[in-house]
């Protein structure tokens, strides 16, 4: 017979073990799928792999860049995810911080100095992400409406308002797309530090995660987040008042987001898109629940799966193969992951049916 | 003027993907899975379908004498199977390992969709085969026969009869389920683990052989939505991300619909002519207007939620166990 129950509590150790395990059996299974469609044997698969996302110092800038915005999305989730409450938005609000951006740039540019049009745009941008998770967060508060739905519709209405955007700002007329925005002035573009494109945006998301982590774990605020993640009649009965907590920190989620969609468009793309955010709304869901909603972690995590994107993005370029072959190692190494998360919860009993009963 | 006789097949033909995608949602949140990897699994449905009958076809000397019956059932089989492989993972993790199903079901949208996009963009290169791009339009001229006095019947014939087997067979499932889910013990039964598997369980109901099965039922269902869109809508043409957000908007119909098949056919119906409306709507050279057009089906999914949780009626709730695992022991 076997029996499950569940663990009292595993040392951070055995847990790290198990986790690490997962990641390499999902490797090993990655690197001899690979090695079936490309017919490359697996050692240089991964040397590819290692190769295509450090193999040059560009290479290196933009695996750093694209772990930080996927890392500053992923800390945005992370507040209301303590909370339980699943805020699927972050697609809509970092494309809504972008839209808002990339508009004081268009429209500001070239009647305001410079440093007024950055702060008007940091402003405007965080603001637009902080209201378009409010939405939800209201009527969650107040109704109980399922949050998990009400922010996964709002991606799409933030997709088409961009949409309706860059047609209206198009330039050319019907290309279809704005092109980089004010090229010539820079205005409205994120300070570069020295030659480095990507720096300041990786110093930002750095000293934001540990901000984050201080945040949940030593503020007042965290703890109450805390509470009424695990439980809102607790929460209730100590005292929090939990329609507030909600509402603050999805405020702070949206915000962070839009943070992150400021980023992507004052910082580095100097341009607006339907597909800025990139789907990190999503992956950023799963880095923040790969690192249990420890934002320390989670620069592990990020890093982790942008590495593997990056990497399987080289072996497709080389084999002449669709770049979705990233997404496919990545969804390998999520249900590895996934699944040794029940070895790290539960435990098993191997017991022969007697030998239970006379221990009973 | 709006042209009502073209509007209708168009509104049609898209309704079809969503109303698959949404009985199949319906029927696994009814067990209690709240499964968001049903956008990959239409993807997955649709490329294993693709993959099926490219095989097929290219095995032949001449892919226009067709087989009418392999041509039809090496696609549906294939797809079938691919969904229900999909739906045994989600299961696996969600039932036996109890893994988070928001996670999880994003995983493996991920997946799926990279799935799509990978072997639809590299089957050519990975099989050798001397054809520019993935065209099966021998095999989607069996999946878009109609009857042969279809179009002979004017515009009754052009609304209602203009559409391929799939199409009708998407309606006949939905209202099936919709009569299984109320009207017998295993749809009452299924009703009972969404609602409190504790309580089923006590009553001496199979919870993880219920889950399962609603799931990968469920999952095999989307698929064929998936297989649907190439097939007949598509031309048997795959491109890369044409499927798009087909799979959010089937998962925005189910709560449109509070849960229930039969409505989604009507609301399908709906949703698609939304999701087509700016094509018929003149906007003379605005076209940027077009775009907030698109957003209707999800302004509306949005306020339908919202409605709902404010009347609190009991019956248009989800499932009350939608989202949890259930562990017998934590009971």
């Amino acid at each position: 017979m076997v029996h499950i129950t569940k663990r009292k509590e595993m040392s951070t150790q055995q847990a790290l073990v198990i986790r690490l395990g997962a990641i390499v059996a999902a490797l090993v299974v990655c690197g001899i799928i690979t090695a079936l469609l490309t017919g490359l044997n697996p050692v240089s698969v991964y040397l590819t792999m290692i190769n295509g996302a450090f193999g040059s110092q560009r290479k290196i800038w933009i695996l750093l860049q694209e772990t930080a915005i996927l890392l500053c999305v992923s800390l945005a989730l992370t507040p209301a995810f303590r909370m339980k409450f699943w805020n699927l938005g972050g697609e809509g609000q970092v494309l809504i911080g972008g839209l808002t951006a990339a508009a004081v740039m268009l429209i500001l540019g070239s009647r305001l100095p410079n440093p007024v049009v950055i702060l008007l745009e940091i402003v405007a941008a965080v603001g637009a992400g902080a209201a378009w998770a409010l939405l939800p967060a209201i009527f969650k508060a107040k109704w109980n409406t399922n949050e998990t739905l009400f922010t996964l519709m709002m991606n799409y209405v933030a997709t088409q308002l961009v949409a309706y955007y860059v047609i209206l700002w198009e330039v050319p007329k019907g290309s279809g797309k704005i092109g980089i925005i004010n090229q010539s002035t820079e205005i409205g573009w994120l300070p570069q530090i020295g030659s480095y494109k990507y720096l300041l945006n990786i110093l930002i998301v750095a000293l934001l995660t540990a901000g984050m982590y201080a945040y949940l774990k030593y503020s007042k605020h965290g703890y109450e987040i805390s509470v009424v993640g695990e439980s809102t009649n607790t929460a209730r009965y100590v005292g929090i008042n939990v329609s507030r907590v909600i509402i603050r920190t999805l405020l702070l989620s949206g915000a962070i987001c839009g943070l992150a969609g400021l980023l992507l468009v004052a910082g580095t793309d100097h341009t607006i898109t339907t597909t800025i955010a990139g789907g990190r709304g999503f992956t950023g869901v799963m880095v923040a629940w790969l690192a249990k909603f420890n934002p320390a972690v989670m620069v592990a995590s990020s890093f982790l799966l942008e590495f593997m994107g990056r990497g399987a993005g080289e072996i497709s370029t080389i084999y002449g193969l669709n770049h979705s072959f990233g997404d496919i190692l990545t969804g390998i190494i999520l249900f590895f992951i996934i699944g040794s998360e029940f070895f790290i919860t539960y435990k098993f009993h191997f017991s022969k049916k007697e030998e239970g009963e006379r221990n009973v | 003027m709006f042209d009502l006789v073209a509007f209708i097949p168009r509104a049609v033909a898209q309704s079809i993907p969503l109303l698959y995608g949404s009985t199949g949602e319906i029927i696994t949140e009814k067990s209690g899975n709240l499964n968001l990897g049903i956008p990959g699994v239409m993807y997955v449905g649709g490329i294993c379908g693709v993959i099926g009958s490219f095989l097929y076809e290219s095995s032949l000397a001449d892919p226009s004498h067709i087989n009418p019956f392999l041509g039809v059932a090496i696609p549906v089989l294939c797809c079938l199977l691919g969904s229900l492989l999909m739906g045994l993972l989600y299961c696996f993790l969600t039932v036996n390992l109890r893994a988070n199903q928001n996670v999880t079901g994003l995983a493996m949208t991920t997946f799926g969709v990279g799935f799509g996009n990978f072997f639809g963009g590299s089957l050519i290169k990975l099989t050798g085969a001397a054809v520019p791009t993935i065209s099966l339009g021998n095999t989607s001229k069996l999946f878009r026969a109609t009857l042969p006095f279809a179009s002979s019947m004017g515009a009754f014939g052009k609304m209602f009869l203009s559409f391929g087997f799939l199409a009708y067979l998407a309606i006949i499932i939905a209202f099936v389920a919709a009569y299984v889910l109320n009207n017998t013990r295993v749809g009452l039964q299924l009703r009972a683990v969404g609602e409190d598997p504790a309580t089923a369980d006590a009553a001496g109901i199979n919870i993880t052989r219920y889950k399962y099965v609603a799931t990968c039922l469920g999952c095999m269902i989307a698929g064929l939505g998936g297989l649907y869109y190439v097939m007949d809508y598509a031309n048997g043409v795959w491109s890369n991300d044409a499927f798009g957000d087909r799979g959010w908007l089937a998962i925005a119909l189910v709560i449109f619909t509070i849960w229930r098949p039969n409505v989604a056919v009507p609301a399908s119906i709906l949703f698609g002519g939304l999701y087509i409306l700016y094509l018929f709507i003149p906007t003379g050279k605005n076209l940027a207007v077009k775009e907030l057009y698109k957003m209707l089906p999800y302004v509306v999914t949005i306020v339908v939620l919202v409605i709902s949780s404010l009347r609190n009626k009991r019956e248009n709730q989800p499932p009350e166990s939608l989202g949890l695992p259930y562990f017998r022991e934590e009971r």
